[in-house]
């Protein structure tokens, strides 16, 4: 007979001890690792707030930018800029990106077309937003001959197509059947059932999901390089080139003028308090479970 | 709509009201139902059928909404369709002037028009993949603390704050690596590198603080919230019963994890890894504006590069003549490719692991 194993053998005791070991090895690199992700963003964001608090003013939201050596000026006009070219990314991707959604959760559940659909949107979102730029700029650009902040909204728009599809898509599959066959069987046709109960039960997902596909979109600048291209005066017109604020925190923040350099920050500042205030927003909006009553 | 119920005697017996008498009168639904049709005939009388033969069945809008439906979702074919035929019709003149050999020449002199991409191929490679060094083992160790260690209270703020570090954009990291990131690398890490690693090679030459290394690590920093967040969704799908299981055999955490969580999900997160390098890849502003925008290929890691991405961002605007701006279109179309095979594969194997649950936002 096999004398009983005597687990209080050194060999035994010592693999213990390292297998403790490694298990609080990790558990502290783990633990290391967060904080050294954590540090970059406070540093980067204590910062930005440092610079951009400290440049900013009343001018910065109402001047246009002054001319080089001269001190002042602000970015009012890139910021209306922005606001337009995203109205117009806006109005043309989140139509197309809903509806794409809908396709795909209400219309191809368990096709081939829908699953290709579904990467398709996957991969698209991952493309370079540079691309996206030069097939814009290619497309209307190069056949209008100039700049226009159109061209700079399409291609935000193509942007932002993919990431509404698929949030869409997620959110209507939350919605219960139940629902559904309750509108149907009352003899709602299913356009109607989709648009006035599925749409309508999952519309703060969805509006959640568009939110955070513009937030993406207006810190782009590399699609607007060469569309939207910038202006240093006041533009309104679709057709014209158009002022936007990434693109000027880019031109300022390379260019070799202290004073744009401070300009810059306070831009950057503006953009990540916009953006951050969105995400933010919709989080606590997501958050509170307005699906909940749903199901 | 709204189907307005008038009371009126000619008008069919509603159905509560057959409900309530079907037991006193069973035979009234027969006679109901046998007498509906000739109600319905001879009764341009009701307001019900007149209300409703108003009103097509729906069929006609039913079609065309799911057509449009349809219609949009292909759209997003059409999109990348679109996108490579423009960029293919658009760099034909390079292509053809050039052949497969853009992509092995090192010669980028707009004056003479002779153009070739090694340098960019380079500077984009070697970033993206100094980048992920730099970042996958970080990003595992954040996903790994969300994920299975963190105490219930943190997990959210933390959370929040990784993906709050995806929300920031490109330019804004740039600016940031301009004015804070290159002084450090110019005045401290990189004399530090270059005293205790500098016999490996790859620390030579003059530090402008400009190039492929600082570049990596914004990057690094960049694609770090996109990997790590992507993983711990991931391993949060592993099933808890299979860490149980490895917990009630007397593993220690650390083993469950490597054996009941990290072993499941490995095809997940080499998906995540992919992921986070096509976003390193395409990456444009952050690179471009601390990489130095030089077209060599150095071994050293303090020289001064160029990507793919940011040649784009510098010189489209301001490419002279035809074949310049097809050249530079022509390395778009690169771009363009090699991303969609990299997110192909990435997303592939992602969803072989999460069953096609809808990517993140960020």
């Amino acid at each position: 007979m096999r004398p009983p194993t005597n687990y209080q053998s050194r060999s035994l005791r010592l693999n213990s001890a390292w297998r403790y070991a490694v298990n609080h090895l990790v558990t502290g690199l783990a633990i290391l690792s967060t904080v050294l992700v954590i540090v970059p963003l406070v540093a980067i964001l204590a910062y930005l707030i440092y610079k951009g608090a400290s440049s900013l003013n009343l001018d910065f939201f109402t001047h246009i930018p002054a001319p080089v050596g001269e001190t002042g000026g602000g970015m009012a006009n890139s910021m209306v800029g922005s606001a337009i070219v995203l109205a117009l990314a806006s109005s043309m991707g989140i139509p197309v990106g809903i509806a794409a959604g809908v396709y795909l959760a209400e219309y191809g559940q368990g096709k081939l077309l829908a699953m290709a659909v579904r990467f398709t949107a996957d991969v698209l979102n991952g493309i370079p937003s540079i691309v996206m730029g030069i097939a814009a700029y290619s497309l209307i650009v190069m056949q209008q001959m100039h700049f226009s902040a159109f061209s700079g909204g399409v291609a935000l728009a193509i942007m932002m197509v993919p990431t509404i599809t698929r949030t869409t898509e997620e959110m209507l599959m939350t919605v219960p059947h139940a629902i559904r066959e309750a509108a149907l069987g009352l003899g709602v046709p299913k356009w109607r059932t989709v648009l006035s109960v599925s749409l309508r039960t999952a519309s703060p997902g969805i509006i959640t999901g568009c939110m955070l596909a513009f937030a993406r979109v207006a810190g782009e600048t590399a699609p607007l390089l060469f569309t939207a291209f910038g202006n240093q005066f006041w533009s309104f017109k679709l057709n014209e080139p158009i002022a936007a604020l990434p693109l000027q925190i880019y031109v300022y923040a390379i260019s070799p003028y202290d004073e744009w350099h401070r300009l810059a920050w306070a831009g950057a500042l503006v953009l990540i308090l916009m953006i951050m205030v969105s995400v933010t927003l919709v989080r606590i909006y997501a958050g509170r479970g307005a699906l909940k009553g749903a199901s | 709509m709204s189907l307005e119920r008038e009371p009126e005697p000619s008008t069919p017996p509603t159905a509560p009201m057959t409900q309530t008498e079907a037991p006193l009168h069973a035979p009234a639904i027969v006679n109901f139902v046998t007498s509906a049709e000739p109600v319905a005939a001879d009764g341009p009388s009701s307001p019900i059928r007149q209300y409703l033969n108003t009103c097509s069945n729906g069929g006609l809008a039913d079609k065309s909404f799911a057509a449009l439906m349809l219609v949009c979702a292909l759209s997003i074919f059409a999109i990348v369709l679109f996108i490579l035929t423009i960029l293919i019709v658009r760099s034909k003149l390079s292509l053809a002037q050039f052949g497969f050999g853009f992509f092995l020449r090192s010669a980028w002199d707009p004056v003479s028009g002779d153009f070739g991409a090694l340098p960019f191929i380079f500077g984009t490679l070697a970033t993206s993949f100094l980048a992920l060094a730099m970042a996958v083992p970080l990003a595992l160790g954040v996903a790994i603390f969300l994920s299975e260690l963190c105490p219930a209270r943190l997990r959210a703020p933390i959370s929040f704050l990784t993906e709050l570090l995806a929300a920031i954009p490109s330019v804004v990291y740039g600016l940031w690596a301009v004015f804070v990131l290159v002084p450090i690398m110019r005045d401290q890490l990189g004399p530090w590198l270059l005293k205790y690693l500098g016999w490996t090679g790859f620390f030579g030459g003059y530090n402008f603080g400009v190039g492929l290394l600082t570049a990596s690590i914004i990057l690094a920093i960049m694609i770090l919230p996109i990997i790590s967040s992507i993983t711990r969704d991931i391993m949060q799908a592993v099933p808890t019963s299979q860490r149980e299981a490895v917990l009630a055999l007397g593993a220690t955490r650390w083993e469950m994890i490597r054996t009941g969580v990290l072993r499941n999900a490995r095809i997940g997160i080499v998906g995540a890894v992919i992921l986070g390098l096509g976003r390193a890849l395409g990456e444009t502003m952050a690179v471009t504006m601390v990489i130095g925008n030089h077209p060599v290929i150095s071994k050293s890691l303090f020289a001064p590069g160029y990507t793919l991405a940011s040649v784009i961002a510098n010189e489209f605007t301001e490419a002279t003549g035809d074949l310049y701006l097809s050249s530079l279109i022509e390395i778009g179309l690169a771009l363009f490719l090699v991303t969609i095979v990299v997110n192909a594969i990435a997303r592939a194997l992602v969803w072989a692991v999460t069953r096609g649950a809808p990517a993140r936002v960020n």
